[in-house]
C-alpha cells in the first residue's frame, strides 16, 4: 500500500510570515513618517489663533478620512474586478478584504478624533451634520460587508457574496449623503460653527498636515498588503487542513481494504 | 416542454409566497401583533400625547423598518428551510424571476403593514389624516414600499441559508433603508400636517424615494442572481 502526500502537504520552511523586502521598506518609511508628523504636528505647527491646540487632532482626523474613503474605493474596485473579470481571482478579493478592514479602522480613528474635536470646538460630541451622519452610517454599513466576509461558505462564495455587497454599499453613499443632507438642510437651524474646516491654513499647517497624509498612506499600503498576505495564509491553512483530513481518510480506506 | 418566462417565474413565486402567508397567517397571527405592541411600547417610551402625535410618522416607519426584518427573515427561512432556493436553481429557474416574485409579496406585506400601523397612529396618537394629503401619503407609501422590499429582498436572499442570518439581518438592511426612514418620515409629517408642516415640502422627499426604489430595484436586480448562486 502506498501512503499518499500531496506536494501540497509539504510545508514550505523557507518563509514564515508576511513580511518582504519591499514591506520593510515601507515599514520603515512609516515609523519614520509617523514620527516626522508627530514633531511638525504637536512642536514645530503653531496653534490655531481662535482653535488653540485643538487644531492639531485635524493632522491624525483628516488623513485618516481621506485614507478611510481611499480604503472603500480600493474595496470597491476590487470587487468590481473579481465580479466581472474573467478570472474571479480570489487575490482580489482578499485586497477588497484587507483593504475594508483597514478602511474600517481608519474610519473609527476619525469619528472618535472628530468626536474629541467637536466637543472641544462645539461643546458637543455629536452634531447631526449630513457629513458626520453619513460618514457613520458608511462605517456601520462596512462593518456589515465585513460581517459578510465572515459569513460560512466557500471561498468562491465568499469571494462573490462579499464582492456583490462591496458594490452595492457604493450605490447606498450617494442616496445616504443626499436623504441626509435634504434632512439637515430642512431642519436644522443655526449651527455654531460650519463643519467646514474653512479656516485659511497657515503654510506650516498645511505642511504638516500634507505629512500627515504622506504617513498615513504608507502605513495604509503597508497594512494592506500584510493583511492581505495574512488572508491567504489563513486561506491556504484551511486548504492544508482539509487536503490532511482527506489524505488521512483515503489511507484509512486503504488500510481496510488491504 | 414550453419555456417559462422571466415573468411566469416571478408569479409563480409571488402566488406561492402569498399563498404560504395564507395558509400560515403568520403576518396576521405574529408580525402585525408585534408591529402593533412597538406602537405600544413607543408610546410607553415617550409618555406624553403631544410628543406622539409630533413624531408619530417617524415611529410608523420605523415600526415598519422592523417588522420588516421579521417578514424578509420569515419569507426566506420559508425558501432555506427545505432547501428551495437550491432546488429552484439546479432546476435552472431563472433567478430575477424568483427575485421579483419575492419582492412583490413583500411589497404586498408591508401595504398591509402600512395600513394597520397608520390606523394604530390614528387610534392611539391621536393623528388626524387630512384630505388633501391623502394622494402624498399613498404615493409615498408605496414608493418607499418599493424600496424597503427591493433592499429586503436582496439581503434576505443573502442570508438565506447561511447560519447567523438573524443577527445579520438587521445590520445590514438598517443602513442601507435609513434613507428611506428619513424620506418617508418627512414626507408623511407633511402629508399629515405635522407640526405645521405643508404638503408641498412632502414631494421633494417623494423624488429621494423614488429614485432610491428605482437604484435599489435595478441594483438587487443584478446582484440577487450572484447572491444566492452557489
Amino acid at each position: 500500500m502506498t501512503t499518499i502526500t500531496p506536494q501540497s502537504l509539504e510545508v514550505p520552511a523557507r518563509r514564515r510570515g508576511t513580511g518582504t523586502r519591499a514591506t520593510r521598506i515601507i515599514g520603515l518609511a512609516t515609523i519614520v513618517m509617523i514620527g516626522w508628523l508627530a514633531v511638525f504636528g504637536l512642536l514645530i505647527s503653531p496653534a490655531d489663533r481662535d482653535q488653540g491646540d485643538s487644531v492639531r487632532i485635524m493632522y491624525v482626523h483628516v488623513p485618516s478620512v481621506w485614507l478611510a474613503y481611499l480604503a472603500f474605493i480600493v474595496t470597491a474596485i476590487c470587487s468590481a474586478i473579481h465580479l466581472f473579470g474573467r478570472r474571479h481571482s480570489l487575490g482580489v478579493d482578499r485586497v477588497a478584504g484587507a483593504s475594508a478592514e483597514v478602511g474600517v479602522v481608519f474610519m473609527a480613528v476619525t469619528l472618535v478624533t472628530g468626536m474629541l474635536w467637536g466637543r472641544i470646538t462645539w461643546g458637543v460630541y455629536w452634531q447631526w451634520d449630513a457629513r458626520l451622519t453619513t460618514t457613520a452610517l458608511l462605517f456601520i454599513s462596512y462593518i456589515g460587508y465585513l460581517a459578510v466576509r465572515g459569513l460560512e461558505g466557500t471561498r468562491q462564495q465568499r469571494a462573490r457574496r462579499s464582492a456583490v455587497i462591496g458594490l452595492l454599499v457604493v450605490l447606498e453613499i450617494p442616496l445616504v449623503h443626499w436623504s441626509v443632507r435634504l434632512w439637515r438642510s430642512l431642519h436644522q437651524e443655526a449651527t455654531v460653527l460650519g463643519t467646514d474646516l474653512d479656516v485659511s491654513l497657515d503654510g506650516l499647517m498645511l505642511f504638516s498636515l500634507f505629512s500627515g497624509v504622506v504617513a498615513f498612506t504608507l502605513l495604509f499600503i503597508w497594512l494592506v498588503l500584510h493583511r492581505s498576505r495574512m488572508l491567504t495564509m489563513i486561506d491556504l491553512a484551511g486548504e492544508r487542513a482539509l487536503d490532511e483530513a482527506l489524505a488521512s481518510r483515503i489511507s484509512e480506506g486503504g488500510e481496510k481494504r488491504a | 416542454m414550453a419555456e417559462v418566462s422571466r415573468f411566469d417565474v416571478a408569479k409563480a413565486v409571488f402566488v406561492k409566497d402569498l399563498r404560504v402567508e395564507i395558509r400560515s397567517r403568520v403576518l396576521v397571527n405574529q408580525i402585525l401583533p408585534f408591529s402593533a405592541l412597538v406602537m405600544v411600547l413607543f408610546a410607553f417610551a415617550l409618555d406624553a400625547t403631544n410628543v406622539l402625535t409630533r413624531v408619530a410618522p417617524g415611529l410608523i416607519w420605523l415600526a415598519v423598518l422592523f417588522s420588516m426584518i421579521v417578514i424578509v427573515q420569515r419569507g426566506f427561512a420559508v425558501e432555506s428551510a427545505d432547501g428551495a432556493l437550491e432546488a429552484l436553481q439546479s432546476a435552472g429557474v431563472d433567478a430575477l424571476g424568483v427575485y421579483w416574485g419575492k419582492w412583490a409579496a413583500l411589497v404586498v406585506q408591508l401595504v398591509v403593514l402600512e395600513v394597520l400601523l397608520v390606523a394604530t397612529a390614528v387610534l392611539l396618537y391621536g393623528v388626524d389624516l387630512r384630505a388633501e394629503g391623502v394622494v402624498l401619503l399613498v404615493t409615498t407609501s408605496i414608493s418607499a414600499t418599493c424600496g424597503l422590499a427591493a433592499v429586503g429582498t436582496i439581503y434576505g436572499g443573502l442570508a438565506a441559508g447561511v447560519s447567523g442570518r438573524e443577527t445579520l439581518l438587521p445590520l445590514l438592511v438598517l443602513p442601507v433603508a435609513s434613507p428611506v426612514l428619513i424620506g418617508a418620515t418627512r414626507a408623511v409629517e407633511a402629508a399629515l400636517g405635522t407640526g405645521g408642516t405643508a404638503i408641498s415640502e412632502g414631494w421633494p422627499w417623494l423624488g429621494l424615494l423614488s429614485v432610491f426604489a428605482v437604484a435599489f430595484g435595478v441594483g438587487g436586480s443584478f446582484a440577487f442572481g450572484p447572491l444566492i448562486e452557489d
